[in-house]
């Protein structure tokens, strides 16, 4: 939900920002104790991966992974999308998220999620993610929307229309 | 009848869900809980540092929220509803109202409209004070009827 960076402004193509990225997806403690792994940047679009693991199953009778935890995994993309869409280090909180959770992910197979913020305001972010298996191939496992509000230091509105 | 539906009636029957949801892995590991003694289900998420999204404000991270109001309204479904299959979740819609400080964290289902196939439910989740939530979410779920469950 919220996240806040902590380092500097950065140049979004450099080194740097990628590290940044990545240390962020990987060393805040629900991240880490789900063993979420960041994958990688590609035009603007970040992959994070949840790996399969039996503490994170929802149903002991099937062993599909718990929505909840596709829910860290694509709330956690998107709000890397946001930072890799503004390239500004700054304080942003998930507003909403909708999930829609098209097939069950496959019992001991890793959950991809890849998310892209596709339109940025003075005050609003929104990102669209979506999850499947590694690999890239089959069908997707669940598809989200999210919008996260931006704490910019700058004073709020003067945008006249829309959010 | 399948494990679960053993449970979820032993659950009933005992008017206790605990050990229901000790059967489910991820809300053991997440240290979710349910509480009907005051004759409403109230979920649990019991705080642990594991949780934390945002460690410099701290903040709970979303997906802990969002399990949260997942598995009570599934609880809640599951409570009060004839069927003993887990309900399957096809879509959940979170507002984030404001930021989980790093405390324990309650919830409550209420279902809305409970069809033969389809199930909406209503959560919020709240801490110190359930006047002030700090998430929403409605979910809709498919269910199986008692007499075809698995």
């Amino acid at each position: 939900m919220a996240h806040e960076p902590s380092t500097p402004a950065f140049d979004p193509g450099s080194p740097l920002f990628l590290r940044l990225i990545e240390d962020i997806a990987q060393f805040a403690p629900h991240n880490r104790a789900l063993g979420i792994r960041f994958v990688s940047i590609a035009e603007r679009r970040v992959t994070l991966a949840l790996p399969y693991d039996a503490k994170l199953v929802g149903n002991p009778l099937t062993g599909v992974l718990h929505g909840g935890a596709i829910t860290a995994l694509l709330d956690a993309a998107c709000g890397m999308a946001v930072w890799v869409k503004i390239a500004e280090p700054i304080p942003i909180a998930t507003l909403d998220l909708r999930i829609d959770y098209l097939r069950p992910a496959t019992p001991n197979k890793e959950v991809h999620g890849c998310a892209e913020c596709f339109r940025v305001t003075q005050n609003v972010a929104f990102v669209r993610c979506e999850a499947f298996h590694a690999g890239g191939e089959g069908d997707l496992v669940a598809v989200a929307n999210g919008t996260f509000i931006l704490f910019r230091s700058r004073p709020l509105g003067g945008e006249g229309q829309g959010p | 009848m399948s494990v679960l539906g053993q449970a979820v009636r032993a659950a009933r029957e005992a008017g206790n869900i605990s050990a229901l949801v000790e059967t489910i892995p991820y809300l053991r590991f997440l240290g979710v809980s349910a509480d009907t003694s005051s004759g409403e289900l109230v979920g649990k998420l019991a705080y642990s540092d594991p949780l934390i999204g945002n460690a410099s404000l701290p903040a709970l991270h979303g997906g802990a929220i969002g399990a949260l109001l997942e598995s009570t309204a599934i609880l809640q479904a599951l409570w009060e509803l004839d069927t003993n299959a887990l309900p399957k979740i096809v879509t959940i819609t979170i507002d984030f109202l404001r930021s989980g400080r790093p405390v324990d964290t309650f919830a409550k289902g209420v279902i809305t409209k409970a069809g033969r196939r389809v199930v909406n439910v209503g959560v919020e989740a709240w801490q110190e004070d359930r006047q002030r939530p700090i998430a929403r979410a409605h979910a809709i779920f498919l269910v199986s009827p008692i007499d075809t469950a698995g």
